[in-house]
C-alpha cells in the first residue's frame, strides 16, 4: 500500500513547504512531523494490524463468561436495569476472585448465529449500562471490587437505543465510576471500541491482553467516514493504531497482558490463567490504597491524558507534564 | 424543496456549488425556502424570521450573542492540537487542523473563559463545530477541564454550549479518553458544587453526547437540534429500521425524558440569566 499514499503524502509535504501562511513555528513543526509520517508509512506493515484486528475478533476468542467461569468461584449472574429490560449484551454479577467477592461487569458476545443474536453481537442498550450503574451501586455499598470486561464493537445503534437515551447512559455510567471509592480494573479482552466500551472503562488500572484492540471507532466506521469507503478499513486500521503497545505508549493502558501463543483461542485456559496472574497482582495493589485516594487518583489519571501544545512553546505536552 | 433537517452540511461549507445549487439563492432557509438579508438575520441571532430555523452559530458570535458585553475574558486560547498519531487519511491531520485555524480563526473547536450573563458571573465553554466539525480531541478536553479549573477556582457555573460531531478520529485512542476526561472535569465540579447548565446546538452527538453534555444539572437544546449518539445515516445503514420523522432531534428527546427544555435561541440569554441566579441563591 505504500506507494499510492507515499506519492501522496509527498504532494502535500511540498505543497505546505510552499505554504507562507501563519504561524511559522508550526508549519515548521508540520514538516518534520510530514517526514516522520513518510518514514512511518514506508516501514508499515499494514497486513500485520489488519491480523490483529481479526484476531481480537476471532470467533473463537474466549468471551467475558469465558473468562468469569476460569476465573471467579461461586458466580451469580445479576439481571435487569430494574427500570425497563435485561440486556443480555452486557452481563453483570457477583463472584469470589482469590477468596474476596468482587463485582463484574462485561459486554458479552455470543458465538453461534442464535447466541450473536442474543447478545446483539455484544453492542449494549442503555438498558445494560442501568444495569452495570445497578451493579457498581452494590459494589460501593458493600466495597467489592469492579472488574470490568471489555469487548464489544460498539453501543448498539437503534432507533430504541437513542430513544432510551444511550449517549445518557454512557455519560452517567462514567460519571458514576469517576465517583467511587472502590478498586476498579478494566481489562480488553477482544475489541474495545468507541463510546460503547470507554462507559465501563473509566478505572484505575487498565489491562490489555497483547491481541486485543482498543480504538475511538472501528476500523469499518473510521473508513465510512474518513475515506467515505467503508472498504478502505485495512488503511482505517493502520491509521488508528488500536494495538496494545500503542496505547501503552500512550499512557492509556497500564499492562499488556500476554496470551498464549498464536492467540488466546488457540488454548483458553492459559489464556484466563495469564489474565487471572496480572488481575490479582493489580486488585493486591489497589486494595492496599483508601478510597477517597483511589478516586482521587483516578481523576488525576484521565485528566493528565492528551497530548497538545501551547503556542510560544517549545514542545508538546505530552500527557501534560 | 426543504432539505432533511438532519443534513449537517456546514462541514461542507466550502465545497464546490452543485449543479443545483447554482439556481438557488445563495440566502435561502434550508428550512421554509424563504430568502433572508446577512445583517436582518445577524440582528435576529441567526434565526429564520419566517420559520424559526436555527442557522448554525460560530463560537465568537455566540459568546457575543450571550454575554454582557465587554465581560468574556478568554483562556487558554494558546493551547493547540498536535498530531501523536501522524494521522492521515485523505490528508495529513496536520493540514486539515492549519485549513481549520485558518478558515475559523481559532486555535480548536472549544472557546472558554470567563462572562457575566445579566451580570451573573459564570464560565463558558463554548463549542464551533465550523472547526472540523466540532470533534472534541485533546485540546478541547483539555479546555473542557481548564474551564471546570476556572468555575471551580471562581465558584461560578460553568455554562457550555456544543455543537459537535463526536470524537476527533484523527487522534485515535485519545480522542475517545476525552470522554473520561471530561467526565471527570464535571465530577470535580459537581463536588465543589457549581452548577453546571449545558445547552446542546445542532448538532451534538456521539463522544460529546456521550460524556460531559449530558451531565449538566440543567440541559437544554435548541428547535430542531440533532441529539444523537449514533446518526440516522448509520442507525438506517446498520439497522434498516424505518426512523421516525424526528429521530434524534430536540423534540423527541424532550418527549422522552433527555431534556430540560427546548430554548429558542432569541430566548437563550434570559433563560440563562435566570437560571444561573437561581444556583447562585442569592450569594
Amino acid at each position: 500500500m505504500a506507494g499510492e499514499d507515499e506519492r501522496h503524502l509527498r504532494e502535500r509535504l511540498s505543497r505546505l513547504r510552499g505554504l507562507p501562511l501563519l504561524r511559522g513555528a508550526r508549519l515548521r513543526g508540520d514538516l518534520d512531523r510530514f517526514r516522520k509520517q513518510l518514514d512511518q508509512i514506508e516501514a508499515q506493515p499494514s497486513e500485520e494490524t489488519w491480523r490483529l484486528v481479526e484476531i481480537a475478533r476471532h470467533s473463537q476468542r474466549p468471551y467475558t463468561l469465558d473468562y468469569v467461569d476460569r476465573l471467579f468461584e461461586d458466580f451469580v449472574e445479576l439481571h435487569g436495569d430494574r427500570a425497563r429490560a435485561e440486556d443480555p449484551a452486557l452481563i453483570t454479577g457477583l463472584g469470589r476472585f482469590n477468596g474476596k467477592t468482587v463485582a463484574i461487569i462485561g459486554q458479552q458476545k455470543g458465538r453461534d448465529l442464535n447466541e450473536r443474536q442474543h447478545r446483539n453481537f455484544g453492542m449494549p442498550h442503555p438498558e445494560g449500562y442501568r444495569k452495570g450503574m445497578r451493579l457498581m451501586e452494590i459494589a460501593q455499598r458493600h466495597e467489592f471490587p469492579i472488574v470490568t470486561f471489555l469487548d464489544s464493537p460498539g453501543a448498539y445503534p437503534g432507533v430504541a437505543a437513542e430513544q432510551h437515551g444511550q449517549g445518557g447512559a454512557i455519560a452517567r455510567s462514567q460519571a458514576l465510576m469517576a465517583r467511587l471509592t472502590v478498586p476498579l480494573v478494566a481489562c480488553i479482552i477482544g475489541e474495545g471500541n468507541s463510546g460503547g466500551a470507554i462507559a465501563i472503562g473509566l478505572v484505575d488500572r487498565v489491562l490489555m491482553q497483547e491481541n486485543a484492540i482498543y480504538s475511538v471507532i472501528s476500523p469499518e466506521g473510521c473508513a465510512a467516514i474518513l475515506w467515505r469507503d467503508g472498504a478502505e478499513k485495512v488503511k482505517a486500521a493502520v491509521a488508528l493504531q488500536p494495538d496494545a503497545l500503542h496505547c501503552l505508549n500512550l499512557g492509556v493502558i497500564d499492562d499488556i497482558v500476554p496470551e498464549p501463543s498464536g492467540g488466546a483461542h488457540l488454548n483458553p485456559d492459559e489464556a484466563a490463567r495469564l489474565l487471572g496472574e496480572s488481575l490479582g497482582d493489580t486488585l493486591d495493589q489497589l486494595s492496599a490504597l483508601p478510597g477517597e485516594q483511589l478516586r482521587e487518583q483516578r481523576r488525576e489519571r484521565y485528566r493528565r491524558i492528551g497530548v497538545y501544545s501551547a503556542l510560544g512553546a517549545e514542545t508538546a505536552l505530552r500527557n501534560g507534564s | 424543496m426543504a432539505e432533511p433537517r438532519i443534513d449537517v452540511s456546514i462541514e461542507h461549507k466550502n465545497r464546490p456549488e452543485s449543479s443545483d445549487g447554482d439556481s438557488k439563492h445563495p440566502n435561502t432557509c434550508p428550512s421554509c425556502g424563504s430568502h433572508y438579508r446577512d445583517d436582518e438575520l445577524k440582528a435576529n441571532l441567526g434565526v429564520c424570521q419566517q420559520c424559526g430555523h436555527h442557522f448554525p452559530v460560530g463560537a465568537r458570535d455566540r459568546i457575543a450573542q450571550l454575554v454582557d458585553q465587554g465581560t468574556f475574558r478568554e483562556e487558554a486560547s494558546e493551547l493547540r492540537s498536535e498530531d501523536p498519531l501522524g494521522f492521515f487519511d485523505l490528508r495529513p491531520y496536520p493540514e486539515r487542523l492549519a485549513e481549520a485555524e485558518v478558515s475559523t480563526g481559532l486555535g480548536d473547536a472549544m472557546v472558554i473563559g470567563s462572562a457575566a450573563i445579566d451580570n451573573e458571573p459564570c464560565e463558558l465553554a463554548i463549542m464551533d463545530f465550523s472547526f472540523m466539525g466540532g470533534s472534541m480531541g485533546s485540546v478541547v478536553g483539555e479546555k473542557l477541564a481548564r474551564a471546570v479549573d476556572s468555575a471551580v477556582e471562581r465558584r461560578v457555573p460553568l455554562v457550555s454550549v456544543t455543537a459537535s460531531g463526536g470524537a476527533r478520529m484523527q487522534e485515535g485512542i485519545l480522542s475517545l479518553m476525552q470522554l473520561p476526561k471530561t467526565v471527570c472535569a464535571i465530577e470535580d465540579l459537581r463536588d465543589a458544587r457549581c452548577g453546571f447548565i449545558s445547552v446542546m446546538s445542532h448538532p451534538t452527538t456521539a463522544g460529546v453526547l456521550a460524556s460531559f453534555a449530558s451531565l449538566g444539572d440543567v440541559i437544554v437544546a435548541e428547535p430542531g437540534a440533532l441529539l444523537a449518539f449514533t446518526g440516522p445515516r448509520v442507525v438506517q445503514q446498520t439497522t434498516r429500521e424505518k426512523l421516525p420523522e424526528d429521530f434524534g432531534l430536540a423534540e423527541s428527546n424532550l418527549r422522552f425524558g433527555h431534556l430540560d427544555s427546548i430554548v429558542p435561541r432569541t430566548e437563550l440569554k434570559p433563560f440563562l440569566a435566570r437560571t444561573l441566579r437561581l444556583f447562585s441563591n442569592g450569594r
